[in-house]
């Protein structure tokens, strides 16, 4: 079973190749096609997790990919525990969301691509989990960004959509020569990118270079989950359709660098300091999403920004190493079931609503939307940490862990967790009471393209993967954290779960205090949005904190100014540069070539005494200089 | 001259030892020329040219086979033979058969008639140009038939040129590749005053460096006391003697090999002299030619003065770098394709110089290879500008070239490739010729002259590419010449000249393997 463990990268990458080659001719059948590959892959995977035993890593080499004298690159997957538990979440709930993209790309002519662009992206996103050297990994990682790339694109007719699509990638850039340094690092110390070989030689480089190591792996992470400083094409990329943002842009892709921190435990257990920057990233991040993510009005840009602060929880968490590594994973199964729950939720609103996001316009969809509301409502509590929902059993562990951390670092990291869930509880209230409570503002409204709003169910294509979804925000933190099972599960992979000896708060206070400041800040979310009226029109007269979210922080502004506007001005530099030194200095040497060519040639007379001339004269001066040197 | 050489001797003039196995492919090709000569007096007229062409090729051949069978158990170090004058060794093998490979490709473009009726020769070269029986001749089909005995001539000349142990041999080696090539570049059936101008301009320029050749060769004598090559090495060990004599002999020597290989500034004829014979003639030049004198120039600086290099060096130093120069940035303003081929062929001799002043084994192999590579496309290129014709015969002007490729595109890419082969892109043999030259020079401590090799290779460059540019990117004109359907003959040497060019690029380990067989005989 685990030998042909390459069918399931190859189902999806099929089902994309068909798709993808066969053109117009799959158009009737393209999107059953690719729902079929992706449940494929889930079958399969159930049947190997069910079948065999995981306890320890099994490599599984395909063939010799990258057979370069020293560089040899064998083409391998690695089944373990860690990477099956990626693969069920990536297959699980990428078919969920395969079957909701039927329904909601129904009236897109492009459907078919869709459906390849998706199962390219799964197929991707397979390898990455599964391979089992970097370089495999970083195959599918370029491949995950490519399928991101085309997707968030994929409103070609918006200028908007390209400019996010072609942000998302020269964000993503910047963090994968990261990565790809750490590679270069890897082979050049080590000698071999093979987890196995890396993993086993690591110990022997000096701390600098581990050091060195796991910063440039932090980088490519942060560019891929959208931490700080890489965190500003994430909310952009909410131009793609809803389903690419539920499945990529928060349950799965974006969680591919908490899966690299946890994939490279063995090198950041030697690095303190390496961990501890995963660790600050983390805690910054989760703050500064959720800060902004209180001040947006676009649905999905709030669920965005909230992706942003959930995945800076995960990396705090595998930033606090064997105290944090299962307790990340398990944050990201659960996060992967509410949030892509709730982007579909979102999806399903707009999709009743003429594709509106702004909530100043919804409002009392709860009587319209009863199944929308149900399973958008069950995800809400799962992410607020709602007791006994599975956000509250893998948050709550993730913050009692940071509390645990020594000094200083457990306050600022604990009180930074726990003041994130508070704020949690104030914006996702703040998005629940402006889309399904409220005054129907949309009766006196039209959309932009000038249709009345008549919201309506989604149909059963739709509901049915949102139900499923809402189930597993329901039940899975229970359900993995029932007898620490997960974190058992995960041993093998990413080692033994340590549990601190002390927290700087009573252990037994940290998960009430925790669930108390999210219900303060709902409770003050219902004073401000709740009992009043929700204005149409954005209020402008605002605080400076509310005006600075509004603006993401000034986190564009700092791209701006640190990145944009000085690569400009060096673009602008070269090319002066080019035009007038190197252009200037090409030019002059050809017409100088020319000029002298022309002269010259008028000594080619035609006449022969001119030519013996010449002759005899090259021949005295070859004698002289002949004599000169051997005489002088 | 003779008796003081008559006297070394020692009154008794004993029979030289003769290898005749070893010599067996000159002798083939004199004797051939020879039967050639009688067949053109003996023959009635329109039985010559079937005959003449049968025997040429047949000679050619079998010269090719009595060498390869000669070079199966050739001894390793060389022999000399015919008392010292002849050395057969592993480089006068190497170009022997690079000659005889060459001549081939040449006499098959002779040989076409299917491009021009009658060829590319007048019937009668004694006709004045521009007389009634001159444009009478012009619509005959009959041929000078004698140009197949005479390139027989200048091929067993240019053979005995590179294999020639002592200084006499050689000037008379000279002489008897020179005086049919003379002959030959007048033979043109079209615009007979310019070929007729050309063969004159040789001819003076040619008696003129040969002139200094001699003159070059009786200091040396006076210096050395003998006129072989290995006697003048030996004698520059010794201290006692006039090195006025031996260097401004050398000086002397070296202009007669330099104006045969077209090396500037004794290049002046070769402009005029491409330009104005007809064009297999040029072809033959241009390709036997070089490898001829290069060879006789690598034999003479590797067996005769090898040690004196740190002397002479510095001056060929400038002589290359002036024909790297004259040849690139002169080639830069030509309008017709004859002379800019012509220009290129002087920077190569400037880069060939650069490969033979390198005194070692990887710069002997090295010259050789490019000798070999640089004949071959050179052949294929005046092979497919053969072809390109309008009413008045070639279309040698580059304006007529504009748009090539969209009547022709298979000759356009031919010539592009042949080319790319001149300016020294990878997959080419040009490239790797210049390679192994350039490294040479490297190992050999000349890193600034391959700097400045290097500067006038992207230069010359240049005026390849504006052909390539010209022939697809321009609109063609309106009256443009035809592309003739090249004959058997023609494809045949177009095809040697491309598929060599290529192989040599792809695989060049073989032939090099060759031009690395072995070094000089040393021994008299």
């Amino acid at each position: 079973m685990i030998a042909s463990s390459w069918l399931l990268v190859a189902f999806p990458a099929l089902g994309a190749l068909i798709l993808l080659v066969g053109g117009r001719r799959t158009d009737a059948w393209g999107h059953l096609l690719g729902c079929a590959t992706v449940i494929a892959s889930f079958g399969y995977a159930v049947a190997m997790f069910v079948s065999s035993s995981l306890a320890e890593a099994t490599d599984v080499a395909l063939y010799s990919w990258i057979p370069v004298d020293a560089l040899q690159v064998e083409f391998g997957l690695r089944i373990d525990p860690l990477s099956m538990t990626f693969v069920l979440l990536i297959t699980g709930v990428g078919a969920l969301i395969h079957v909701y993209s039927i329904g909601y790309m129904a009236d897109d002519a492009g459907r078919r691509r869709f459906f390849g662009y998706l199962n390219l992206f799964v197929a991707s996103m397979l390898v990455l989990v599964l391979g089992n050297s970097f370089v495999t990994l970083y195959l599918g990682w370029e491949g995950v960004g490519l399928a991101s790339y085309l997707l968030i694109g994929w409103y070609t007719g918006r200028p908007s959509a390209a400019t996010a699509a072609k942000k998302a990638f020269l964000m993503n850039r910047v963090g994968d020569v990261g990565l790809a340094l750490a590679i270069f690092l890897m082979f050049s110390e080590i000698g071999s990118t093979s987890y196995a070989a890396v993993f086993a030689g690591i110990g022997d480089l000096s701390p600098a270079v581990i050091t060195a190591i796991a910063l440039l792996l932090l980088l490519g992470a942060c560019g891929k989950s959208g931490q700080f400083p890489l965190q500003a094409w994430l909310p952009d990329a909410m131009e793609g359709p809803t389903p690419v943002s539920a499945l990529i842009h928060a349950a799965t892709m974006v969680t591919a660098g908490v899966y690299l921190v946890a994939r490279a435990a063995p090198i950041y257990n030697l690095t303190e300091t390496g961990r501890l920057l995963v660790t600050i990233v983390g805690a910054f991040t989760l703050l500064l999403g959720a800060i902004i993510g209180c001040a947006y009005d676009d649905i999905k840009k709030v669920l965005a920004y909230s992706t942003v602060s959930q995945i800076g929880y995960m990396m705090l968490a595998v930033g606090l190493g064997p105290f944090g590594y299962a307790l990340g994973i398990m944050h990201l199964l659960t996060h992967g079931f509410f949030k892509a729950g709730l982007f579909l939720g979102a999806g399903s609103v707009m999709h009743g609503m003429n594709d509106e996001v702004d909530m100043r316009k919804f409002g009392g969809l709860y009587k319209r939307m009863p199944i929308t509301f149900a399973t958008f409502g069950l995800g809400y509590l799962a992410l607020i940490g709602f007791p006994f929902l599975s956000g509250f059993y893998s948050k709550d562990a993730i913050i009692e862990a940071a509390f645990g951390s020594e000094g200083w670092q457990g306050w600022v990291f604990g009180g930074a967790a726990m003041l994130g869930a508070g704020i949690t509880g104030f914006y996702m209230t703040r998005l629940v009471l402006m889309t399904f409570f409220g005054k129907e503002r949309w009766r006196e409204l039209k959309s932009a393209d000038g249709r009345e709003f008549h919201p309506h169910e989604s149909p059963p294509v739709m509901t049915v993967p949102m139900i499923v979804l809402a189930v597993g925000s329901v039940g899975a933190g229970f359900f993995f954290a029932l007898g620490d099972r997960l974190v058992e599960f995960l041993a093998p992979s990413v080692g033994a779960l340590s549990e601190a000896e002390h927290t700087a708060l009573p252990h037994a206070l940290i998960p009430w205090l925790t669930v108390g400041l999210s219900l303060f800040g709902a409770l003050v979310a219902w004073l401000i949005f709740g009992r009043r009226d929700v204005p149409v029109e954005r209020p402008q007269n605002v605080s400076p904190v509310t005006r600075a979210a509004r603006n993401d922080l000034y986190g564009n502004a700092l791209n701006e100014a640190l990145v944009a506007t000085p690569g400009l001005w060096t673009t602008r530099f070269a090319v002066y540069l080019d035009n007038k030194g190197v252009d200037g200095a090409v030019n002059g040497l050809a017409a100088a070539l020319g000029g002298s060519s022309g002269r010259l040639r008028r000594l080619q007379t035609g006449f022969v005494r001119s030519y013996a001339l010449s002759m005899l004269g090259g021949s005295f001066l070859i004698v002289a200089a002949l004599l000169m040197v051997r005489f002088s | 001259m003779l008796n003081p050489f008559l006297a070394q001797q020692g009154g008794a003039i004993e029979t030289p030892q003769i290898d005749y196995a070893a010599i067996l492919p000159i002798l083939i090709v004199l004797g051939a020329a020879c039967v050639g000569v009688l067949l053109e007096a003996f023959l009635p007229k329109h039985q010559r040219w079937p005959v003449q062409v049968g025997l040429t090729l047949l000679t050619i051949v079998a010269a090719g086979v009595a060498l390869g069978a000669y070079v199966g158990d050739a001894p390793e170090q060389g022999i000399t033979t015919l008392s010292g004058t002849v050395a057969v060794d592993a480089p006068a093998l190497f170009l022997w058969g690079t000659l005889l490979a060459l001549a081939l490709g040449a006499v098959l473009l002779i040989a076409d008639r299917s491009v021009e009726p009658g060829g590319a020769f007048v019937a009668q070269a004694g006709i004045s140009p521009g007389t009634v029986q001159d444009r009478a001749q012009v619509s005959s089909t009959g041929m000078q038939t004698e140009v197949f005995p005479l390139t027989l001539f200048a091929l067993g000349g240019m053979m005995t040129f590179t294999a020639a142990n002592d200084l006499l041999t050689m000037f008379i080696a000279l002489e008897v590749l020179s005086l049919p090539l003379y002959l030959m570049c007048g033979l043109a059936r079209r615009r007979r005053l310019i070929s007729q101008e050309a063969a004159v301009k040789y001819f003076l320029l040619g008696a003129f460096a040969s002139a200094f050749f001699l003159y070059g060769i009786a200091m040396l004598y006076g210096y050395a006391g003998s006129v072989r090559l290995a006697d003048i090495a030996a004698a520059t060990a010794g201290t006692d003697r006039s090195d006025t004599l031996l260097f401004a002999g050398f000086g002397l020597l070296m202009v007669g090999l330099l104006f045969k290989g077209s090396v500037g500034p004794f290049h002046t004829w070769t402009p005029d002299v491409y330009q104005g014979a007809p064009t297999p003639i040029t072809a033959f030049m241009a390709a036997c030619t070089k490898v001829a004198a290069f060879g006789a120039l690598l034999r003479v600086l590797f067996v005769a003065f090898e040690s004196t290099s740190w002397e002479w060096r510095g001056v060929l130093w400038a002589v290359a770098i002036i024909s790297m120069a004259v040849g690139a940035i002169l080639g830069l303003t030509q309008t017709d394709v004859k002379r800019m081929i012509a220009y290129s062929s002087i920077a190569h001799a400037g880069f060939l110089l650069v490969g033979t002043m390198a005194i070692t084994d990887e710069g002997l192999s090295g010259t050789l290879f490019y000798l070999l590579a640089y004949g071959f496309t050179t052949l294929a290129a005046f092979g497919v500008i053969s072809l390109v014709r309008d009413a008045s015969g070639e279309a040698t002007h580059l304006s007529a070239w504009a748009g090539l490729s969209k009547r022709s595109p298979l000759l356009a890419a031919v010539f592009t490739f042949l080319l790319l082969a001149l300016a020294g892109i990878p997959l080419t043999s040009g490239f790797v010729g210049k390679f192994v030259v350039f490294s040479a020079a490297l190992s050999d401590g000349m890193a600034p002259l391959v700097v400045i090799a290097l500067v006038f290779s992207a230069v010359a460059a240049f005026f390849y590419l504006r052909v390539v540019v010209l022939m697809y990117f321009s609109e063609p004109a309106p009256e443009g010449p035809t592309v003739s359907v090249p004959g058997a003959f023609t494809t045949a040497a177009i095809t040697l000249g491309v598929v060599v060019t290529l192989l040599l690029g792809v695989l060049p380990a073989f032939a090099l393997d060759w031009a690395g067989a072995g070094g000089f005989a040393l021994s008299s």
